[in-house]
């Protein structure tokens, strides 16, 4: 039929198409983010996210089934290091969240942003259907949920505690709890807010205060929100060009080329650009969704709408962060900021639903674009 | 457990799979929402509030500092620089660009040779200061030191070299009081003023004397330099920079080289001389001595020498000229000659001296034991016989002497731009009735004739008595050259009257009066003018018996102040000096008030030969007051450092004697000793 061959044709190339696009435009942000250099940043972007492609598309390669198989020990695997971080943590002392492998420092809890889902969506695959709007259906999935998310809150980060519980409890919602369960549980932890605002550390609580108003200390815990809102704001519709804005270049803005590596593209690229930035966003999730509503296995389809759910909380706590409508709770940007640990969570999450995308294209004559 | 709720409806994979979906596109959805609601929030912040932001953004990057801007000069009448700018190397430390403070401070010290005080009082400064507010390490560098800080920059953050301007007066003390000086805004001028050029490093603003006073015009317009900087403080480039504009230039009427002279001149005395122009009253020198050095105060003076200062019984802190009230003694013989005439006394009338005469219960004394025999108006202020002017103004009343003093200057406020003068008394008997509830007694009027008593008058008031003495017009004294103001009207007084005065006020100094030592040293030109002394203390009738102690092995404080008023040409009068010389006691013909005038004016005529005299004298004084202010510094510095715990044993003496301040440095409200037994003397030179 084509010229090209059905395993090249069969590649997930609309995704791909997106994917690369935000990482390309990342790094140019990153490129200026150095003052017009491709060292230290923009260069070592450039070689991850070609590895971390490249890894997307070999676990693309892997049948549903397989992570159906592993999500439970995985997810065991993962609790286990996060209980020794735990614990060298209380040695060293302080605040730990890695653990030293020798050739890297590795963070369970960014992956157990993608096992929390995989492990969730496993227990409701495996749970008979009657079941499902019985007590049986609840507690086993708020346990799984809620190990990790102390462990993690423990450490302390409240982001990425955020995270895993979403991320599960988002799995649960499309499990098909019952309704009212989800909206009487969101009225209870509103009342709990504050309960649970006294248990935080003393740096937490400043940085949800400073949240709420920003302006009242500028140049102390505020200035993060009050520099970036002025990076964003003063860009305006086109930003100050590329190359030109003094936020990220005269260090006003601080962590321009992480965390809020947003407000240094938008002050750059202004309005046009963080409207085309979130629609490239939009674009993937909608992907991510129609994936998972042309899946047929349970497993699979609770699996690819709560993998890209993740990746939509990263975006959404990210630039709530970055805009002032959310703490800054070091959440960062997928493909945009720099760093290696989110980006090998967002592309594993990203190769496991093409891999479910592809075991949907099996037998059909459907190419990557679909 | 019990869950009841939970299970009504009847569950099939189909129906679980259509709510996977519906729920699926509502969580698509949602996705799609919150997007759309953070275009929304970016377009809110980049669009709506884009002029806030843009704002914020430029202050941020763009920092404004402010240039002081160099302060006018202080010019005398022939353009000659009474005070200026000097370049000036300085260092300073920001705050908040500091890094290792320590190491910084450490550094520097090293490189400017900073003592362990300069240390303290930066390590303190700096726990006071905040933000970018600099903080002075040092000026008046060398070029070399700030070299050596500027190359050094990048190991020092937070330490800011800067070049600047600093005031130079360079005729030194005998300026200090005319001009006063300039430092550094306190937080009490900056609260009233609240300009935030008064916090810019380097920017000082006038305290005292005239710095204070045309503060507004020497100050200028400072410039701003705006310069992109990075949120640690490094300057990436400069934008734009306003120059600053200069103060204006003040010019005064004082003649910059007669100031000096005359500061010079009164040698190693505590004294004043003030010279007016007899032509429209510009005052040509305003010499108070001895004085601080209005450079060392500009630079921030030392506790020690502000202590060595006010600890001097010379008052080096106080501006003589127009804050030090002093009994006028027999100057005021002319002015009280003048008012007899005015009041219709024939000049040949002649009173008899017999050395004393009695007035109620007292004896008063002519200053010559022997007396003076018969004394007419001319001899009565030639020789300065006491006597005469007893007698004869126990005739016409202390009204008319009061009257003329007032006309003459006495008692009178002068427009001058001094924040702090002290106005003195002319005293008459409405006045002592007011200020003591008393009856004016005759022994009043007679003190009042020599000068005694309750009358008090600054030394620019004596030098505008001279003046108006000797032009018959209404002078006013002016600081400032060219001063627009209505020529000086007559006093009214009929030139008859005025030539007999001015021929007895030539005999004191050339028909063989009190004050031959005025004598001018030029050929053809004469001076006028009349010598006095205040008595300062009270003679008592035992040492009246046993003869007056000479002023010599008098302790300082008790001597008599010599005074000299005066003009010349005397037949064309030019200019008119004033001269008081404080415990002079006429101790020392050279430093006594007589031949200090005829300097000063034989200056104005023959400025070189003037100088030549007054160099030699420097030899026997120890040299310029300059040095010999700072061969006094040292030996106060010795004593202080020999003996740290001894106090002052002389200043704690003055300060806890009241009595032997006396008449001579109170203010104008202390009454003088008034009592007959103890009525004033009169000692010539």
């Amino acid at each position: 039929m084509s010229i090209v061959p059905t395993t090249i044709a069969r590649l997930p190339w609309r995704v791909m198409l997106i994917v690369t696009a935000i990482a390309t435009f990342g790094i140019v942000v990153l490129y200026s983010a150095a003052s017009g250099s491709m060292t230290p940043w923009a260069i070592n972007q450039m070689v991850r996210f070609a590895v971390f492609s490249v890894m997307a598309l070999v676990i693309s390669r892997f049948p549903p089934s397989f992570f159906s198989q592993y999500a439970l020990p995985g997810y065991v695997a993962v609790l286990v290091a996060l209980i020794l971080v735990e614990l060298i943590g209380g040695v060293a002392g302080g605040s730990q969240r890695w653990i030293n492998l020798g050739f890297m420092q590795l963070q369970p809890s960014e992956f157990m942003k993608p096992v929390i889902v995989l492990a969730v969506a496993r227990f409701y695959a495996r749970l008979p259907i009657s079941e499902i709007r019985r007590w049986n259906a609840i507690w086993p999935a708020l346990v799984l949920i809620g190990f990790p998310w102390a462990l993690v809150l423990v450490q302390p980060d409240l982001g990425t505690a955020t995270m895993i519980a979403a991320g599960g409890v988002t799995v649960m919602f499309l499990a098909g709890l019952p309704l009212r369960l989800f909206i009487g549980s969101g009225l209870a932890l509103a009342a709990a807010i504050p309960i649970a605002f006294s248990f935080l550390h003393d740096y937490q609580q400043k940085r949800v205060l400073i949240f709420l108003d920003p302006e009242a200390d500028p140049l102390g815990a505020g200035y993060h929100i009050s520099q970036s809102k002025i990076a964003i704001g003063s860009g305006g519709l086109f930003g100050k060009g590329f190359l030109r804005g003094t936020q990220s270049h005269l260090d006003y803005l601080p962590e321009g080329h992480t965390d809020f590596v947003f407000a240094t593209m938008a002050e750059e690229w202004g309005l046009a650009g963080g409207v085309a930035l979130i629609g490239a966003f939009l674009l993937l999730f909608l992907w991510g969704i129609k994936v998972a509503i042309r899946t047929q296995d349970r497993f699979s389809r609770l699996t690819a709408a709560g993998l890209i759910t993740t990746i939509f909380f990263y975006v959404a706590i990210n630039l709530m962060m970055v805009m002032g409508l959310a703490p800054v709770v070091g959440i960062p940007l997928p493909f945009m900021s720099y760093g290696g640990s989110s980006m090998l969570t967002v592309m594993l999450c990203l190769g496991i639903i093409m891999a479910i995308d592809r075991e949907n294209r099996k037998g059909s004559t459907g190419n990557g674009w679909g | 457990m019990k869950f009841p709720k939970l299970t009504p409806k009847h569950i099939t994979e189909a129906s679980l799979a259509f709510t996977f979906t519906r729920r699926a596109m509502v969580l698509g959805g949602l996705q799609g929402g919150v997007g759309m609601l953070l275009a929304a929030r970016m377009g809110w912040i980049s669009v709506a509030e884009n002029e806030k932001y843009s704002l914020l953004s430029e202050s941020n990057r763009v920092n404004l500092t402010l240039i002081p801007p160099r302060r006018g000069w202080i010019i005398d009448r022939h353009g000659k620089p009474l005070a200026r700018n000097r370049t000036d190397f300085r260092v300073d430390i920001i705050p908040d660009r500091l890094r290792n403070k320590d190491a910084v401070i450490d550094t520097l010290a090293r490189l400017l040779a900073l003592g362990p005080d300069d240390v303290e009082r930066i390590r303190e400064d700096l726990e006071k200061a905040a933000g970018f507010q600099p903080v002075q390490v040092s000026d008046k560098l060398s070029y070399e030191q700030y070299a050596a800080v500027s190359v050094r920059l990048p190991d020092l953050p937070g330490v800011a070299p800067a070049q600047g301007y600093s005031r130079d007066y360079p005729a030194g003390p005998s300026v200090g009081h005319l001009l006063g000086y300039v430092g550094v805004a306190s937080a009490k001028d900056y609260e009233e003023r609240r300009d935030p050029l008064l916090i810019t490093p380097g920017f000082k603003i006038g305290k005292e004397g005239l710095e204070r006073s045309f503060e507004r015009d020497l100050t200028g317009r400072p410039g701003a330099k705006r310069v992109e900087v990075t949120a640690r403080g490094k300057v990436v480039r400069e934008l734009t920079t306003r120059p600053d504009t200069p103060g204006k230039t003040i010019r005064l009427t004082i003649d910059a080289g007669l100031q000096e002279y005359a500061g010079r001149r009164l040698a190693t005395q505590s004294g004043s001389v003030v010279v007016i122009d007899c032509q429209n009253g510009d005052v040509l020198a305003m010499a108070s001595m001895p004085s601080f050095d209005p450079n060392s105060f500009s630079d921030g003076i030392s506790h020690l020498e502000w202590n060595m200062l006010s600890e001097d019984d010379h008052v080096p802190l106080r501006n003589k000229t127009l804050q030090g009230l002093y009994p006028p003694g027999s100057t005021v013989k002319p002015m009280v000659a003048l008012s007899f005439l005015e009041a219709g006394l024939s000049p040949d009338e002649t009173v008899h001296c017999g050395g004393a005469i009695r007035v109620g219960n007292g004896l008063f004394h002519c200053w010559k034991r022997g007396g003076h025999g018969a004394v007419n108006m001319h001899r009565g202020i030639a020789q300065s016989c006491d006597i005469y002017f007893y007698v004869l103004a126990q005739r016409l009343g202390m009204q008319v002497i009061a009257d003329m003093a007032r006309r003459l200057g006495l008692g009178q406020k002068f427009p001058l731009p001094y924040p702090s003068q002290s106005y003195g008394t002319v005293p008459d008997p409405a006045w002592k009735l007011k200020k003591y509830g008393k009856e004016w007694q005759i022994y009043d009027t007679v003190n009042a004739t020599i000068g005694q008593g309750y009358m008090l008058v600054n030394p620019t008031q004596l030098a505008v008595m001279a003046s108006r003495l000797a032009s018959g017009k209404m002078l006013m004294p002016n600081l400032l050259y060219g001063a627009k103001r209505p020529a000086p009207g007559s006093l009214g007084i009929s030139q008859e009257h005025l030539d007999i005065i001015h021929n007895a006020m030539s005999a004191v100094v050339n028909g063989g009066g009190t004050g031959g030592a005025a004598r001018l040293p030029i050929p053809g030109m004469l001076m006028a003018g009349k010598t006095g002394t205040a008595q300062v203390r009270r003679i008592t009738m035992a040492e009246r018996r046993g003869g007056v102690r000479g002023n010599a092995s008098l302790p300082f404080k008790l001597r008599d102040h010599a005074l000299f008023l005066g003009y010349a040409p005397y037949d064309n009068p030019r200019y008119a000096i004033a001269t008081i010389i404080e415990h002079g006691g006429h101790t020392n013909r050279i430093e006594d008030a007589p031949m200090i005038s005829a300097d000063c004016i034989s200056y104005l005529v023959d400025p070189v030969k003037a100088m030549e005299r007054l160099e030699t004298y420097e030899k026997g004084w120890g040299g310029t007051p300059q040095q010999r202010q700072k061969a006094q510094m040292n030996a106060y510095r010795l004593a202080k450092g020999l003996a740290p715990t001894l106090p002052s044993v002389d200043a704690a003496a003055n300060a806890s004697d009241p009595a032997a301040e006396g008449a001579s440095n109170a203010a104008a409200d202390t009454p003088p000793p008034s009592d007959g037994d103890n009525s004033a003397q009169e000692v010539p030179d």
